[in-house]
């Protein structure tokens, strides 16, 4: 299989899509003559022409809210936020239309929009540049929120994300765009609200998404060193949760440790916890420990920033405490 | 054809049965209006809401210059709209009445009528949020060559959001075929336009983006239909957005929940002198187009639907609980 980047992985999804289905065009801030914030749309209008790569004024309200109307109106429109930072202006967009139009309408029409940016931190932009809020909108009935952390993944679920008929957020990391990996040669899709077990192992589980999945993957090849086998879940779908692959590994491993970017207090790893006591409680052995970012604005010094953000150290640092509490 | 039915209102260019409809249907809006205030009243209709009165030229006079497969998306005052539209009466009326036969299957309730048979897409309930929809809309219209027009209302408190500007400007950057009409009301909810409008006059607002506007008289049918007239034709030319300033006013409260403390009953009964609904009607009488058999028929026929409407909504079932967890996704 061919090493690509995930940038070029997710080029090349936009790209077949649009070379598939005619009603697929991407609009937003920096798509064409810059190529995206990125780089990801570079080049595409070369080949597409303005009329399906678009650039946008810096004002998110309305990208978003023309988004749902062009959705609405039978197109299948790529909106391209830049950040998820600024997705907080585009959210009544999102959360209050294209959330709601399939449900409050009487099922009448839906909305096959997909929204595209930038999440995470790690890149010393700042408090405004570098959040995780993914969990904000993975809240939200109604909405799909997609974060691949693969080069494979990013390409089978954007072109997932396109084709399917509710409105998709597909949130990338930016410090995963340059980061290679095995693609599939032609057409395959990577269905969307599938977890994935990127890594086998009998002790522990470690459920994780987005850029938290290498750090997970990475706790798991040093604690293997020390005889630990962690079984690492990649979510890959926060809404709809598919929580089957994480209540099969908990089962067999009867321990968990959550990893997340974003802030700790009411996060994914809190709902994941939760829902495996619910459902798994009885095959527990330790407590779940959820590793999280620290509970502050991301600030921009370089001690100060990797301090906030989960490593693999912290991540080796709960599993071990899950076992030295279970054998006292 | 009988002499009768080619009749013209003096400088109008319509026939006397389209006029005859006008009227039939502002009348319709207001029963419909004064019916849903009297079950709320009794506790058949909760939520919020709002209703029409007074502004019934707006809706009446720009609604009949569209097409049929053209589009409209409204602000959440709705109801008049829906029936300028064609939308089914009863099933207007069992959505307020939150019954599983609703336009909406009673999930949207009196904010949110929406039928997509007769391109009235909504019913939009957060203030200037659907204007970037239209946008999204017209630009589908020009991407696929459907040539539709979007017909885009909201009110003059609309005009101060960011919403607002963002789609103008976009509207007018992507020379859309959207025609943004303002139904200038005096009031958002409670707060006169003076005090939250740095220019009481919105047609100004559409200058900046460089998109032709006019304003126009709210309270006369005919003008509004006259001035949306030229509005949709420039759209339809492909010479891109228009904006129109109907200058109008609300007889009754915000909602039903408005005690209405913020403007003076003598300015209501101001407003009321112009009824549009009674202009219209003497205009009619004036130049012998309208008998007083035809108006007896027309009282009998508006309220013969309301009761209808209401019958049916009222011996409709609720929707079943299952419903709740319906199309929640397209593809789950």
């Amino acid at each position: 299989m061919p090493m690509i980047t995930y940038r070029e992985a997710l080029h090349q999804a936009l790209r077949e899509e649009m070379t598939r289905d005619e009603r697929v065009f991407i609009f937003g801030e920096d798509v064409v003559a810059y190529g995206g914030a990125y780089g990801v749309t570079s080049g595409l209008v070369k080949d597409f022409g303005e009329k399906r790569v678009m650039d946008t004024p810096i004002a998110e309200m309305g990208i978003a809210g023309a988004a749902v109307g062009a959705a609405m109106g039978g197109l299948r429109p790529v909106a391209e936020l830049m950040t998820i930072n600024f997705a907080l202006l585009a959210s009544d967009a999102i959360i209050n239309h294209a959330a709601k139009v399939l449900h409050m309408f009487g099922g009448q029409m839906s909305v096959p929009a997909v929204f595209r940016m930038v999440g995470g931190g790690g890149a010393q932009l700042a408090a405004t540049h570098s959040q995780s809020l993914e969990p904000l909108f993975a809240h939200v009935p109604g909405l799909k929120v997609v974060l691949p952390a693969t080069p494979a993944d990013a390409k089978g679920l954007l072109k997932s994300a396109i084709r399917d008929d509710d409105p998709v957020l597909f949130i990338e990391h930016a410090l995963l765009y340059r980061v290679k990996g095995e693609v599939p040669e032609g057409e395959y899709l990577t269905p969307l609200g599938k977890s994935e077990v990127k890594r086998q192992g009998k002790d522990v589980t470690i459920v994780a998404y987005s850029k938290m999945t290498l750090v997970a993957l990475e706790a798991a090849d040093r604690l293997s060193q020390e005889g630990i086998e962690a079984e690492v879940v990649d979510l890959r779908t926060l809404r709809p949760l598919d929580m089957d692959p994480v209540l099969a590994s908990v089962k067999k491993t009867n321990r968990a440790v959550t990893v997340e970017e974003a802030w700790r207090t009411y996060g994914i790893g809190a709902e994941v916890a939760s829902r495996i006591q619910e459902e798994a409680f009885d095959y527990l052995d330790a407590p779940i420990a959820r590793v999280a970012g620290v509970e502050v604005p991301l600030p921009y010094a370089k001690n100060l920033e990797q301090a906030a953000i989960p490593d693999a150290n912290r991540v080796i640092e709960a599993v071990k405490q899950i076992f030295s509490r279970a054998a006292a | 054809m009988e002499a009768s039915t080619v009749a013209k209102l003096t400088g109008s260019g319509l026939d006397k049965k389209t006029l005859l409809r006008f009227l039939h249907q502002m009348l319709l809006m207001r029963k419909f209006e004064d019916k849903a205030a009297e079950l709320y009243a009794r506790g058949k209709i909760a939520g919020f809401l709002h209703l029409y009165n007074g502004q019934e030229a707006s809706a009446v006079g720009a609604i009949s210059t569209l097409a049929e497969h053209d589009l409209l998306t409204t602000h959440y005052r709705d109801h008049g709209y829906a029936i300028a539209r064609g939308m089914d009466l009863n099933r207007c009326m069992a959505e307020l009445l939150g019954k599983a036969t609703g336009v909406a299957k009673g999930r949207g309730g009196s904010m949110h009528f929406f039928d997509a048979t007769v391109g009235m897409l909504g019913g939009w309930a957060i203030v200037a949020g659907h204007m970037p929809l239209a946008v999204g809309l017209g630009f589908a219209s020009n991407y696929l060559g459907k040539g539709q027009v979007v017909l885009c209302i909201f009110g003059d408190g609309a005009t101060n959001n960011g919403y607002f500007h963002e789609a103008l400007n976009m509207a007018k950057l992507w020379k859309v075929p959207v025609v943004f009409l303002c139904e200038n009301n005096l009031y958002g909810m409670g707060t006169a336009v003076h005090r939250a409008s740095a220019t009481t006059e919105m047609v100004r607002k559409a200058a900046p983006y460089d998109i032709p506007a006019e304003r126009v008289d709210g309270m006369d049918v005919l003008a509004v239909r006259e001035a949306t007239q030229r509005a949709v034709d420039h759209a339809r030319r492909g010479d891109g957005p228009y904006f129109l300033e109907v200058v109008t006013y609300r007889f009754r409260g915000h909602s039903m929940a408005d005690p209405i403390l913020y403007r003076d009953k003598a300015e209501v009964e101001e407003w009321k002198q112009r009824d549009p609904i009674v202009i219209f009607r003497q205009r009619l009488e004036q130049e012998g187009l309208l008998s007083a058999q035809e108006m007896e028929r027309i009282e009998r026929e508006t309220d013969e639907l309301v009761a209808e409407a209401v019958r049916f909504a009222e011996e409709s079932p609720d929707p079943p609980l299952t419903d709740l967890y319906e199309d929640i996704y397209a593809n789950p």
